[in-house]
């Protein structure tokens, strides 16, 4: 028998019976479906994540007062706070050749009024380094100026969020706002940029550090950002702030560093493990549609008794029949394929009309492998009714009616 | 030539034997029409399936142009039914999804037969059982006398040397009925053996050689008028 000629007459079994398939089809492609649009849906997580974690800054290392740690022992006899760090501190760190840039944070919550209008906004206290580390960019105006750490300038700039909601559409440069009980001229705007990792630049105002420790009145940082050399420089400058701050707090290891490369990595390794899992367990609705072609194909063969009769007696092999039931079972999968692959690409654009800013990817893999599930369990699933119908007795078979 | 050799053909029935064929010796040369003739359960159409090779015999042995059939593997038997035998049965048994033309073209298709080839025997045969403007046509679309023949022209297709009805009028009317075994009698022409189950005495009748089967047994074998 011609290859061409089975799967023609495959063909027309599978049209000839277009309820049957209809619904055959159905299950494929939602199988199918699920696979693509869940696994894409969770490289798109991923790849939110890993673009939240760059929009912080590249290279970047955190260093966070008080020592997280990991080791058990018994618990201090006395209450030790740890030491704070300071802006002396972060210039200290400067001095790493790994290191590239450093900007201390001093962060605090405080009333900001123009004329009538009073927020209750952050008051993000650094230098201006911190500009280049966080990937921040100016809207109008400039950032906080380079020079003397310790200069406390009466100067701010404001995040898109706080320059609306404080002068509207009015240029805010050069316009005085009052942050707590001092007054602050406003040198430049933020464009406006997304959330990122919980801290809003928008709904804020940058102020010079040394501004912000005699508005809060603390000498403590909230956090020290580092911006090694390059990826290579990472471990070191890790390396190097840990040995620097030691030797400022009398041998004490009291701060943490988190490199942001270790946290996307870790982030990254569960976000995958979570799209793997998610796609496998959307491939079992394969296995289930898998289930349903064996039952449909069952169904069809006790329907088609009497053809198959008259198959074997036109002189169809045992072999022949067998084929030609598989065949259907497996042009049955493969079209479900195809419609799960058109149907999953139709969810997709609704998912990117209805969330435009995510990220949404589909991953190499996963049609692929989508595909091939749903075609390795149609054949898989066809074999048992192929293996029936090609057993069937002639003689019983041409006698059904 | 068809030489069946004492074949008995045993069925279980609710845990008692009962022979469908009991030693039946029959031989049938080429180009003859037989008839086989009998009341319900006599065995005739078990006979017909042995010839057919859809069934095979508990004892004895069936030849077919000299060749031992008994001992084949099923698939051997499917090639000797594929290019030696033809079937029409009461039920015509056409592919209901499948065109007149293509129901015609099924054994060909199965033998692997060249599409170009295929088409012009397809016509040839469709042609001469006046079923040219049915070609196109589903069986559900056709009269009973034009599905049967349908099942004729496909029955002769592969051009065997044997071809065996089932009550090929046992649903239609007289006037197609009439037709029918008219065409069914053209086959003959060919030189291809007709062997033909049959409950009507006056299709049994116009057959060369009518035999009549009892309990198993062939019970009387006659030259017909024909």
């Amino acid at each position: 028998m011609r290859t061409t000629d089975v799967i023609g007459f495959c063909r027309r079994a599978v049209s000839g019976y277009p309820l049957r398939s209809g619904l055959m089809l159905l299950a494929m492609a939602i199988g199918v479906a699920s696979v693509v649009l869940l696994s894409t849906l969770g490289e798109g997580t991923r790849r939110y994540v890993a673009n939240q974690f760059s929009s912080l800054g590249t290279h970047l290392l955190i260093v966070l007062p008080g020592r997280s740690e990991t080791t058990g022992g018994p618990p201090p006899m006395m209450g030790q706070t740890p030491r704070d760090l300071t802006v002396q501190d972060a210039m200290a760190l400067a001095r790493s050749t790994a290191v590239r840039r450093v900007a201390p944070i001093v962060v605090g919550s405080a009333p900001v009024s123009v004329g009538s209008r009073q927020r209750e906004i952050t008051i993000l206290g650094s230098t201006a380094e911190l500009l280049p580390i966080r990937h921040l960019t100016m809207a109008q105006g400039r950032f906080i100026p380079t020079g003397e750490v310790s200069r406390a300038e009466a100067v701010c700039v404001l995040g898109y969020q706080a320059r609306k909601e404080l002068f509207g559409n009015r240029s805010p440069l050069g316009r005085f706002v009052r942050i707590g009980e001092r007054r602050f001229r406003v040198i430049g705007t933020l464009t406006q940029k997304g959330q990122s990792l919980g801290t809003d630049t928008s709904d804020m105002a940058i102020i010079p550090v040394a501004s912000a420790t005699a508005l809060f009145n603390t000498e403590s940082l909230f956090r020290i950002l580092v911006q090694a050399r390059n990826r290579d420089a990472v471990s070191r400058a890790k390396r190097n702030v840990q040995e620097i701050i030691r030797d400022r707090h009398d041998g004490e290891d009291d701060v943490t560093v988190i490199t942001q490369d270790a946290l996307l990595a870790t982030f990254d390794r569960i976000l995958k493990t979570l799209t793997l899992a998610v796609a496998g367990i959307a491939a079992i609705s394969l296995a289930v549609a898998g289930i349903l072609i064996m039952n449909v194909m069952l169904v069809a063969i006790s329907q088609r008794t009497a053809e198959i009769g008259l198959l074997k007696a036109v002189g169809a092999t045992h072999i022949q029949v067998l084929i030609l039931f598989l065949v259907e079972s497996t042009l049955l999968s493969l079209l479900g394929t195809a419609a799960g692959l058109l149907l999953s690409a139709v969810g997709l654009l609704v998912l990117q009309q209805l969330f435009p800013g995510f990220p949404m990817a589909v991953p190499w893999w996963s049609p692929a492998a989508a595909a091939a599930t749903a075609v390795a369990t149609g054949t898989l699933f066809g074999i048992l009714p192929a293996r029936r119908a090609a057993r069937l007795d002639p003689v019983t078979a041409l006698a059904e009616k | 030539m068809i030489c069946l050799d004492n074949v008995s053909r045993v069925f279980q029935v609710g845990g008692e034997s009962v022979h469908a064929l009991d030693r039946v010796n029959l031989v049938v040369e080429k180009g003859n029409y037989l008839s086989i003739m009998g009341p319900s359960g006599s065995g005739k159409s078990t006979l017909l399936n042995i010839l057919g090779l859809l069934d095979r015999p508990d004892e004895g042995t069936y030849c077919i142009d000299g060749r031992d059939t008994t001992a084949l593997a099923d698939d051997q038997q499917a090639t000797i039914r594929r290019y030696k035998i033809g079937f029409i049965f009461q039920f015509f048994h056409l592919v209901p999804r499948l065109t007149a033309a293509d129901n015609v073209g099924l054994p060909l298709v199965l033998a692997g037969v060249d599409p170009k080839e295929r088409r012009h025997r397809v016509n040839e045969a469709m042609d001469r059982f006046g079923l040219s403007s049915r070609a196109g046509h589903r069986p559900d679309q056709l009269s009973g006398g034009q599905r049967q023949r349908v099942a004729i022209a496909r029955a002769v297709i592969m051009n065997p040397t044997v071809i065996l009805a089932d009550e090929p009028t046992g649903n239609l009317d007289r006037t197609s009925g009439d037709e029918i075994i008219q065409a069914i009698e053209s086959i003959r022409e060919q030189g291809m053996t007709v062997i033909i189950v049959t409950h009507d005495p006056n299709i049994g009748s116009r057959a060369v050689r009518a035999i009549r089967m009892v309990d198993g047994r062939i019970v009387s074998d006659s030259q017909g008028q024909a």
